[in-house]
Order: structure tokens, then sequence, then C-alpha cells
């Protein structure tokens, strides 16, 4: 028996977190090994569990999976969480994968050197409010159901709440025009196991402290 | 009817090649509409045809896709080149996000400085064979088949043998420390519907120029 899911990953966010979020949603429990130190990653790539010697790896059902999305799709369609059908997985991926984009340049924000740090943070509100949100937003009003896809919780559900809440620590009232995102961002965070993962005591991790970056710096630099 | 899928990018490789080679290894015809000016560009915009705003996008069965590995897995699975279970699947998109990764190295060069290219081809040449192909000469190895997930061809063998040819063009012998590479590359390059891909007269692109470049900046205003 292959037992819980184990994540191999530094003790933050990261590209870890959005999967911890999709197991903790799909009521999955798993176990976490943090790299601490750059020897630790140093010795986990030469062991030869890191298929391109990256993290994050997580070891399921008998597999060392890396690359992110490859471990969210494995994780997703395992638990039903990825459409019923290929045109539900294709709505499901279009979203999911422009997540990625957003998350990404909201992740980014606190690695910009000191005089590039406003201009990134305009950028990333301007591409937020303007390109993304306004698509969810759409999503839902012509979807006309609680969920972005289909007529239940799918893994972009959990990516679009991800990804909202990291947004508002960014800028606390940027679902202002948002409507119908903001009573997604309700809706969702009740639904019982992303409610229990939103509680402090869970696996979800803090937002990234100035004070710790270098730390994370050494680990991958 | 749905017709043949349509692609919209601009006349060259960038992230629609991808899509390009997988279409054509599923033996699926299609037609491309190519931007050239900003006024094409923002006249997409305006018909709310791009969700995000972006190419690429593939009109396909009566779907306004976006997002290339969107696209990419819908292509896949439907012509049954995304492996036969779960745990192939999972293979296949391992194997896939690597070499996707390696690509997105060469599909950024052309867009750099010109003073930062030259370090930047020797971090993607030692990128491709200190961590990449080490990895695909090691899984045929392990399994000894011809073939990287199920003994059959899947959307890995065409974005590996994609990726292959893509850094062969910045360094021809790069590959002379992987024999399995070098013999997977002349099998996959023989099946009937991709070496009629990477033949002269196909739609698939050739290496990018300035031109290219130059179109791509004027189009997204960049």
């Amino acid at each position: 028996m292959s037992g819980k899911p184990k994540l191999h990953y530094f003790n933050g966010r990261g590209r870890m977190e959005t999967i911890r979020w999709l197991l903790a949603a799909a009521g999955v429990e798993f176990e976490e090994v943090f790299l601490e130190t750059r020897d630790d990653l140093l010795r986990l790539q030469k062991s030869g569990d890191l298929m391109f010697q990256q993290v994050p790896m997580v070891e399921i059902d008998g597999m060392k999976m890396v690359e992110t999305r490859a471990i969210l799709n494995y994780i997703a369609a395992k638990h039903n969480l990825y459409g019923k059908d290929l045109k539900e997985r294709a709505l499901i991926d279009m979203y999911v994968e422009s997540i990625v984009d957003l998350n990404d340049l909201v992740m980014r924000a606190p690695f910009q050197p000191a005089d590039n740090k406003e201009q990134y943070f305009a950028n990333t509100v301007d591409k937020a409010t303007n390109r993304y949100f306004p698509a969810y937003e759409k999503a839902l009003k012509d979807h006309g159901q609680g969920f972005l896809v289909g007529n239940q919780l799918s893994r972009a559900d959990v990516h679009l709440l991800e990804s909202l809440l990291m947004a508002e620590e960014l800028k606390p009232d940027i679902l202002a025009k948002f409507p119908l995102l903001q009573s997604f961002k309700a809706r969702i965070s009740n639904v019982p196991t992303i409610k229990k993962f939103l509680q402090p005591g869970s696996q979800r991790k803090p937002p990234l402290q100035e004070k710790d970056l270098p730390k994370v710096m050494k680990i991958f630099h | 009817m749905a017709g043949k899928p349509k692609l919209y990018y601009f006349d060259g490789r960038g992230k629609m090649e991808s899509i390009r080679w997988l279409l054509s290894a599923a033996g699926v015809e299609f037609e491309e509409q190519f931007l050239t000016t900003r006024e094409q560009y923002e006249k997409l915009l305006q018909d709310g045809s791009l969700m995000f705003q972006q190419v690429p996008m593939v009109e396909i069965d009566g779907m306004k896709m976006v997002q290339t590995r969107a696209i990419l897995n819908y292509i896949a699975a439907k012509h049954n080149l995304y492996g036969k279970d779960l745990k192939e699947r999972a293979l296949i998109d391992m194997y896939v996000g690597g070499t996707d990764d390696l690509m997105t190295f060469i599909i950024k060069f052309p867009f750099l400085p010109a003073e930062d290219k030259e370090k930047e081809l020797a971090h993607i040449i030692q990128k491709a064979t200190g961590r990449y192909f080490p990895a695909y000469e090691k899984v045929l190895k392990d399994h000894g088949q011809d073939f990287l997930v199920g003994n059959c061809l899947s959307w890995a063998d065409v974005h590996l043998l994609e990726a292959i040819l893509m850094v062969e063009e910045k360094k021809s012998d790069v590959l002379s420390a992987f024999p399995r590479l070098q013999a997977f590359k002349a099998n996959i390059s023989s099946i009937p519907a991709i070496k009629k891909f990477v033949e002269p007269g196909s739609q698939r692109k050739p290496v990018p120029d300035d031109k290219y470049v130059e179109t791509v900046r004027k189009v997204l205003r960049l």
C-alpha cells in the first residue's frame, strides 16, 4: 500500500501550494518533507528521485511525480475534479492555465528589486482586474451555476479560489468591481474540505515574508 | 459540422508550433489565420474571440480554445495520444513538462537583446545536455522500448522530437552523447504523418528570424 502522498518542497507556498490546495479540497491527507537548506536539495537531486532535478516532487501511488501540472492533472483526474468529459476538461484547462499565469505574476511580486516593485505591483493589479477577473466574472455570469464548469466542484473552482485569496493579500479591495467573484469566493470557501483547509492549523502555508526571502533564495540558487 | 481546426497566430513558431506538430502527428488537417497587423489583433479582441486577450487561439469542435496547454491536452486526448490510463497520462504529463520547459528557453531566445544571446545559448545547451536529454535517455534505456510511454506513440514522443530538432538547430551535434535519443529521433521521424510534417512544403514553420520578432512586437505592442 502506498499510503498518504508525500510532498517534497520547502516550507512555504511556491509551486507546491496549489497541490496542497487540491489535495485538501479532494479530502486527501498528505505528509510533507521540507527542504531547509541547499544541501537538502542537493541530496534529493543526487538520489535520482527528481527526474529533472527540480521540486515540487510528490510521492503518490508508487510514483515519484515531478512537474506541477502533471501532479495536479493526476490528482484532479483521480478525484473527479477534472470535469465529466473532454469538453468540460478543455474549459477547465483554459481557466486553470490562465490562473497559472495570474499566480505567476502575483507570486513573483516579493522577489522584485526595490526599484521595480511599484511598477510590477501596478502591472499585476492591472492584469488581474482588466484581463483575468473580467473573464471569470463573465464565465460565472454566462454559466449561471455556482461553479465555473459543469454543475459540480472542479479543480478550476479550487484554483480560482486560491488565486483570488492571493490577489486579495496583494491588494485587499481587488475584488471590489466583481460581485460574482465575491459571492463565488464566499461559496467555495464554505465547501467543507476547503473550509477546513482555510482554518488555522491546516497545512496551508502563509505568504512569503520579506525576512524569509534570503533563506529561500539560498536553497534554490 | 465543425470543419478543420483553425489556428490564429503569427506566421512563425512561437507557442503555436507544438500545436501544429501535434495536429500533424495526429493526421489532422488544419487551417491557419496569420496575424500580421495590429488591426487584426484588435479585431479579435473586440470580437471577444480571445478569452484572455492572448494567442494562440484555435477554433476547434465549436470552441475558441486559448491557452497552449489546454489546446494540446484536448488534441492529445481526442486523438488517443494521451496514454491509455491515468498512470500513463501522468508519465506523459511529466515528460511533456520537461520538454516544454526546455523549449520555452528557445521560444524566448529570439526576443533577447543581442548581447545576451551568446550566454543564453550556452545555458540552453547546458540544460539540454545536462538535465533534459539525460532524463529521456534514461527512460528509453530503462524500458528498452521505442516510445516513451506505453509502447506506442504518444504526445510525449512528438513533443520530445520537436524539442530535439529545435536544440539541434542551435548545435547540430547535441545528441552525440545520447545514442538512444538518436535512435528515437530516427524512429519517430519515420512515422508517416510526422515524416510528412518534417518535409519541406508542410505547415511547419522555420527558425524564427528578425522579421518574425518585429511582427510579434508590432502586433502585440511589446
